[in-house]
């Protein structure tokens, strides 16, 4: 009887979890996850099948990314995607892709998700590839005529992969 | 007999035209009883949905960049009063513009690490428990320019990324509970439905804690440049994480660190190092009046007045200096002081005439005080671009000028 109640006890709480649950909503159905669950990680999973090189991404980037990133991604009215590497932190610091971001699968998501800026999303995933391999390229982290493809690009290692620090706030001194 | 009653109607509409022209205070030049027969005008019909006076002119000042979708547009913090931000008033930041949604059809996902993924209509959302908060939104990027030597002339200008209205909607939390959190789950990652899908990760503790989505901000629906019809209120951490246009919700063991949680929004510190995933606002405060820009229009009795507010609760003091830093006082605060929402201060203040400087700085419920430009840029650099909240100083000529100090 006692063991009964110990039992009771220790099972309410679970059941009133169980209980909570207001019913409220629809369950997702596969298909709806999947259109939307587009998102890459850092390892690059995610990443759709796909390839293309440099030489063919600079076709592409001629066309649809130069005019406002200019020719060599050195930058025009939108940011600069090439340069700068080892620049941070110094009285001429340039952040570019090559620069400042710290892992190779986060440029196709960007790339795929939000360029081009007019256009977003209308780049087929062997263009994304192209044009990402074209960027690294100017960068001098990849070879013009290296095919590249999601297995590659999980394995590029960025020069400022271990640039980013934890928060550190609050950090200034209280000085009335 | 008539050409009486037409000369008494000249008189009003010549005092309501005057009225308009001047900003129209109670006390114009207006000789006594002229007055009155503005009072005995019959006025406008009833209407459906209100507008301000056609004389209110304060407008949000939108950016100069070459894409006006990337963009923002800052609120006129030196005219709003009290601590909210009228809606139409709201600073914007869309990074590819304002998406065009509707109600009918919209559906918030939620999926990832949770027993049983599900999707909510807006009339789903609005029949979970509901709360309101009042809380301020601020751009992390919100003072960027006070980083740089070139610092900000004016209130708006300098701290206009920053709003504060009463949110409505959904607890983040119970949203989890409904679809049964995984114990993996430790980030949830929010997207929204504009061109570029923008997102950001949260950590599980802060969604479970206090985060709403939103769907009604002021008392009414979400404005389409704030989300409509859904966006994320995440109290006291800046405003880039408040994803706007919500419409999946991802819980995952890691954060993505994509593009705006690596590139941008991200801290750079003088070693070259960047801090990331930089969420709470510090306690900050800035005079809105008198402020740059403005004018003193003579000697004797001003009230100094302006907002504080910090991402880490309640502010609990807010002190003033009107001799240039020597001494600080303590100014009055309007209640109710909420947490991590704008707090009104207001100080009385007998201008002597002569050239000062003037400043605020704000001490939250955690003692944290704000500190000087100087010492926030020993400590970080001048190119750390986001969460500047150090304390503003206008200069007060003998003429009754106000000007931004030089850094």
């Amino acid at each position: 009887m006692w063991k009964h109640s110990l039992l009771i006890l220790i099972l309410l709480p679970m059941l009133m979890q169980a209980q909570r649950r207001l019913e409220i909503g629809h369950r997702a159905a596969e298909k709806v996850i999947a259109q939307q669950d587009k998102f890459i990680t850092p390892e690059g999973k995610g990443l759709p099948a796909g390839k293309g090189t440099a030489i063919e991404g600079k076709l592409v980037f001629e066309r649809r990314c130069s005019r406002c990133h200019g020719q060599k991604a050195e930058g025009a009215d939108d940011a600069a995607l090439a340069g700068g590497i080892g620049s941070l932190g110094k009285p001429k610091e340039l952040r570019t892709v090559g620069s400042y971001w710290p892992h190779a699968p986060g440029i196709w998501d960007y790339v795929n998700r939000a360029m081009p800026f007019k256009d977003p999303g209308s780049l087929a995933p062997d263009q994304v590839y192209a044009v990402v391999a074209y960027i690294l390229n100017l960068n001098g982290l990849w070879d013009e005529t290296a095919e590249l493809n999601a297995a590659e690009l999980s394995k590029i290692q960025m020069p400022n992969k271990n640039g980013f620090i934890k928060d550190a706030r609050p950090d200034v001194n209280r000085n009335r | 007999m008539s050409s009486d009653s037409s000369r008494r109607r000249w008189l009003k509409y010549s005092a309501a035209v005057g009225g308009l022209l001047t900003g129209c205070t109670p006390n114009t030049n207006q000789p006594p009883g002229q007055e009155e027969d503005v009072v005995n005008l019959l006025g406008r019909v009833v209407s459906k949905y209100g507008e301000r006076s056609p004389d209110q002119k304060i407008t949000r000042l939108p950016g100069t960049n070459k894409h006006l979708e990337a963009s923002s547009s800052l609120t006129p913090l030196a005219q709003t009063m009290g601590i909210i931000t009228p809606s139409a008033l709201h600073f914007e930041r869309h990074h590819a513009g304002i998406p065009t949604l509707q109600e009918a059809g919209y559906e918030l996902l939620l999926h990832g690490l949770v027993a049983e993924p599900l999707t909510f209509t807006l009339n789903d959302l609005r029949s979970f428990p509901s709360a309101s908060q009042i809380n301020f939104v601020e751009c992390s990027g919100n003072s960027g320019r006070e980083w740089s030597a070139k610092v900000s002339a004016d209130v708006q200008t300098g701290f206009g990324l920053a709003s504060c209205s009463e949110w409505t909607g959904v607890k983040l939390s119970s949203l989890l509970q409904e679809a049964g959190l995984k114990p993996a789950g430790k980030w949830v990652i929010a997207e929204g439905a504009d061109a570029c899908r923008m997102h950001r990760s949260i950590p599980i503790d802060k969604a479970l804690k206090d985060i709403l989505v939103a769907y009604g901000q002021n008392g009414e629906a979400l404005r389409p440049e704030q989300g409509y019809p859904l966006r994320l209120i995440v109290p006291g951490w800046e405003g880039n994480v408040c994803v706007k246009w919500l419409r999946q919700l991802k819980v995952t063991a890691e954060p993505l660190a994509s593009r705006e949680e690596t590139s941008k929004y991200t801290d750079m510190m003088p070693n070259g190092k960047a801090r990331q995933y930089t969420f709470d606002m510090e306690a900050k405060s800035v005079i809105t009046a008198p402020s740059g820009g403005q004018r003193i229009l003579k000697r004797g009795y001003v009230e100094i007045t302006g907002l504080a507010w910090t991402g880490k609760g309640r502010i609990d003091a807010v002190e003033i200096t009107t001799d240039s830093g020597k001494s600080w006082q303590r100014a009055k605060l309007q209640e109710p002081r909420l947490a991590n929402a704008f707090t009104r201060f207001r100080f009385d203040w007998m201008w002597d005439g002569l050239a000062t400087q003037i400043a605020s700085r704000a001490v939250d419920e955690t003692g944290y005080v704000q500190p000087s430009r100087d010492s926030l840029l020993a400590v970080r650099g001048a190119n750390s671009h986001y969460h500047f909240n150090g304390i503003k100083v206008w200069q007060v000529g003998a003429e009754g000028s106000v000007t931004h100090v030089e850094a």
